[in-house]
């Protein structure tokens, strides 16, 4: 402990004239278990109020201070710094529209997604509020929790080659939503429909299996399993649908 | 100057308000819901543990209904709670969950045969039934008759905000995130709107609306120590209790949890210690067992937690550049039970501190957690003082929750109340005719740029706004958390008075240009020290016990005097607030009487008057 570290952070506001994107050196006394969230509020709090950064819950759940970290995107919140160089470098996701410094725009982003993939139960059924709720296998409910643990957070689409180079793809984030509904009995949508949203460059046969989605997910969503899955279903879709 | 238009605003993009929106649009009215963060990033999605439902479906919860969740509601709240609505959160629940899973929550379900379960560290057996397989499910939470608690694995929060969420795309609601209102826009009588700062440009805009509902959470975050999202911070308090005519319900009422860990102050659960694990102080010694020979570790939240206080107050609390703690031991319960029963502490520990519980000590100390005081509303999530505006959720006294709230009612309260405020702000809508004035729009516009205006500019002083926040939230944990008393609460008033006048001359060191985060705590620092005040003035009142407000120089709970709620209004430009109290319930279908825990005396109310308000269901 002791140490005193070395902070290298990305600074540029797009709501000021003034502003030139820049890297700017910061050095602040390490204290006990002290996390990325403790360090940049301090450095908010007592050298530089100016420093735009997001956190929301600071517990690994909410997603909301995904950033790139020593050149990896993680939550800023579960990373300690006891764990790392004395030099730290921050640097904003890339991908996402920029808001100022450490905070990108993932909010308009994953807004856009949920209208692409129809991020909703599609059924014909009616609630009856009289009667008794439709069974379901607890293993199913489990299994749909297991892809509905995302918390959003965009490190995976952060991290993905394609998604780097074309804008429209996608991303892991998208087609675990899609996977999330394929699973759910309570969808009645058909595989030729998902095809429609994800059978393209966009989507599922867009990915290059460069598997740094899975790897940065701080949630350890089984995101390439989902992706193989869709990709094998949405083929023989494809397939059936020339006979 | 962007101006919007809806029938009905919704600031807070929680479970409660997305459910309103979703209610009203369902019933063919236009809905804006503004964010400060991205929906599904709202502290709703934090809550692991349940929602509190009577289904009765799972064997432990046979026998369960509304009748049982309502009295273990009543009781959990100390006789604090407004019995009707705790009646229609009870009676209603079971519907809500029901319509959830049938929107996509993916909640646990029954599994027919046997199975194991832990109570005390001790090892039990039970059979779920072949007739109820795949039907909602629930687990055991404090405080309940039955097992009650409707949960999706550990993130039920996380799981019912992604379906809501999802139900709020599908109908098309407009939910737009990184907004936050700074003021309501009104003329005394009734509410028109609110003034709104982007936090991706800054720049301010106004939302007009027939009807706002504010569902903002809960203000953990005005203490130092809190379980609570940084956005926790009172924003949809302040912006109501500003208008000057509307109270503050129960301001006293706040909830803390024995085991938030230090620094960063997330929740240990309270399994830790049900399964066996201790309390240790600076010496590596147990001391619960000091104050409570039978229960030691395992006395209730409230209890645990004044014990700990007391004794770090006697110089036993472990030193740190975060403040005094106390350690949770669990090393003794063995890797295995470790690696299963408590995976969930065993990630906290590794991802936030870097401890290894199986070999260390966890850092530990009382931490707020919930807020039961609110904004006060009536029995239809409408606030008192001003016409067309509403609040559900935390941020809302409606008051289901009395003094003390308990485990899996809050997650539930969220979508209920929700479900049943938002089905009358669409009857309020119906036929409803407003006029906007614009000369109304435009000073509440002039009055919020001049504010911002002076920050930059330092008109008022150049106070640094951290600091003043750091004094409110100093000046509340000495003088007003776990343990009251009227020294204590009088010297904090004190204190605070000073810190109000500090918070008047707050100047940014920053331009304040863009998604500025000194400029938007300078915007409510001031709001957040009269909410602080109205804690302790209330508190300093209150000369008895009740739920989680403790006086150590009044123990007893004092019906004949107290049974009643505090509204804290905040008259303009007092400096003070003023303080009126309001009968605790208009009816008793549950008389007053023993919790059943957590001892204490009571002094009874007048027979008379109970006998006059109970009423048979």
């Amino acid at each position: 402990m002791n140490r005193e570290l070395q902070f290298n952070i990305f600074r540029y506001n797009p709501q000021d004239p003034n502003s030139v994107p820049h890297m700017q050196k910061f050095s602040l006394n390490e204290t006990e278990n002290m996390t990325l969230f403790i360090a940049l509020n301090r450095l908010r709090e007592e050298q530089d109020p100016s420093l735009i950064f997001d956190f929301c819950c600071r517990a690994g759940i909410c997603g909301a201070c995904a950033m790139v970290i020593n050149g990896r995107p993680g939550l800023a919140c579960q990373t300690k710094t006891k764990e790392m160089h004395p030099e730290i470098t921050l640097l904003p996701l890339p991908v996402y529209k920029l808001v100022g410094d450490l905070s990108v725009d993932t909010g308009v982003w994953f807004r856009e997604m949920y209208s692409k993939v129809e991020s909703w139960v599609h059924t014909s059924t009616v609630f009856d509020p009289a009667a008794e709720e439709e069974r379901m296998d607890n293993s199913v409910a489990e299994q749909v929790y297991e892809l509905e643990r995302c918390i959003e957070c965009g490190c995976c689409v952060a991290a993905c080659g394609t998604a780097r180079l074309r804008d429209d793809f996608l991303g892991a984030a998208s087609l675990n939503r899609i996977a999330r509904f394929v699973v759910d009995p309570r969808d009645q949508r058909s595989d030729k429909e998902y095809f429609e949203v994800i059978g393209n460059d966009n989507g599922i046969f867009g990915c290059m299996g460069l598997l740094a989605c899975e790897d940065v997910c701080p949630k350890q969503l089984p995101l390439q399993n989902q992706l193989g899955f869709l990709r094998r279903k949405m083929g023989i879709t494809a397939i059936k649908s020339i006979f | 100057m962007q101006t919007y238009y809806s029938d009905l605003l919704v600031i807070g993009a929680g479970l409660a308000g997305e459910r309103i929106a979703v209610e009203s649009a369902d019933a063919g009215f236009d809905v804006i819901v503004l964010s400060i963060v991205p929906a599904r990033r709202s502290h709703s999605s934090a809550a692991q543990g349940g929602m509190q439902a009577a289904l009765g479906n799972s064997a432990m919860g046979e026998g369960d209904n509304p009748d049982v969740h309502f009295a273990d509601t009543v009781k959990g709240s100390d006789w604090g709670c407004d019995q009707e609505v705790a009646r229609m959160f009870a009676d209603t629940a079971p519907i809500e969950m029901r319509r959830l899973a049938h929107w996509g929550v993916p909640w646990n379900r029954v599994v027919p045969g046997k199975s194991f379960y832990f109570k005390g560290g001790e090892k039990f057996e039970k059979v779920e039934k072949e007739e109820k397989a795949g039907l909602i499910t629930a687990r055991s939470f404090g405080g309940t008759a039955k097992w009650r608690t409707c949960y999706t694995s550990d993130g039920t929060g996380h799981a019912v905000m992604c379906t809501m969420d999802n139900r709020c795309a599908q109908l098309g609601i407009d939910v737009r995130d990184r907004k936050e209102a700074i003021s309501l826009i009104h003329d005394g009588e009734t509410c028109f709107g609110a003034i709104v700062r982007c936090l991706r440009t800054g720049k301010l805009e106004v939302y007009l609306s027939k009807a706002t509902a504010v569902c903002t959470g809960g203000f953990g975050r005005i203490y130092k120590a809190t379980t609570n999202a940084v956005i926790c911070d009172g924003g949809g308090h302040i912006i109501a209790h500003d208008t000057g005519v509307v109270p503050v319900g129960n301001p006293e009422a706040i909830q803390f949890h024995p085991t938030g860990i230090v620094p960063t102050d997330i929740l240990v659960t309270e399994g830790c210690r049900g399964d066996g694990g201790t309390l240790l102080d600076v010496n590596e010694e147990r001391f619960m067992q000091i104050y409570e020979p039978d229960k030691a570790e395992l006395a209730s939240r409230d209890v645990v937690s004044r014990w700990m206080t007391h004794h770090m107050r006697q110089g036993k609390g472990v030193k740190s550049a975060y403040g005094e703690h106390l350690w949770l031991d669990i090393r003794h319960l063995g890797d295995q039970h470790i690696s299963t029963k408590l995976r969930e502490v065993d990630e906290i520990c590794h991802y936030f501190l870097g401890v290894d519980p199986r070999t260390q000590l966890i850092p530990v100390r009382p931490t707020q957690h919930y807020t039961m005081a609110g904004i006060r509303t009536n029995k239809d999530g409408a606030v008192y003082g001003l016409k067309g505006l509403y609040a559900a959720g935390e941020v809302a006294c409606w008051d289901m929750h009395g003094f003390n709230r308990l485990g899996g009612n809050s997650l539930a309260e969220t979508v209920v109340a929700g479900g049943i405020i938002g089905a009358k702000v669409a009857e309020y809508l119906k036929g409803c005719e407003t006029v906007f004035k614009t000369e109304l729009v435009k000073q509440a516009l002039n009055k919020q740029e001049e504010r911002i205006a002076d920050l930059i500019s330092g008109k008022n002083g150049k106070e640094d706004v951290y600091s003043v926040r750091g004094e409110l939230q100093d000046a509340l944990m000495e003088g007003c958390f776990v343990f009251r008393n009227g020294k204590d609460l009088e010297a904090c008033v004190t204190k605070l008075q000073g810190v109000l006048e500090r918070s008047k001359h707050v100047g940014l060191r920053s331009n304040g240009i863009g998604a500025n985060h000194e400029l938007a705590a300078a915007l409510k620092v001031h709001g957040q020290v009269k909410l602080g005040m109205c804690i302790a003035k209330a508190a300093l009142e209150r000369t008895e016990s009740r739920g989680s407000h403790t006086r150590e120089d009044y123990p007893e709970r004092n019906d004949q005097d107290w049974l009643n709620r505090t509204l804290a209004y905040w008259p303009e430009g007092a400096d003070m607030p003023d303080l009126k109290y309001e009968d605790a319930s208009p009816v008793f279908e549950l008389p007053p009487g023993d919790r059943g825990y957590g001892g204490g005396k009571i002094i009874p109310a007048d027979p008379e008057m109970v006998k006059s308000k109970t009423i048979t269901k």
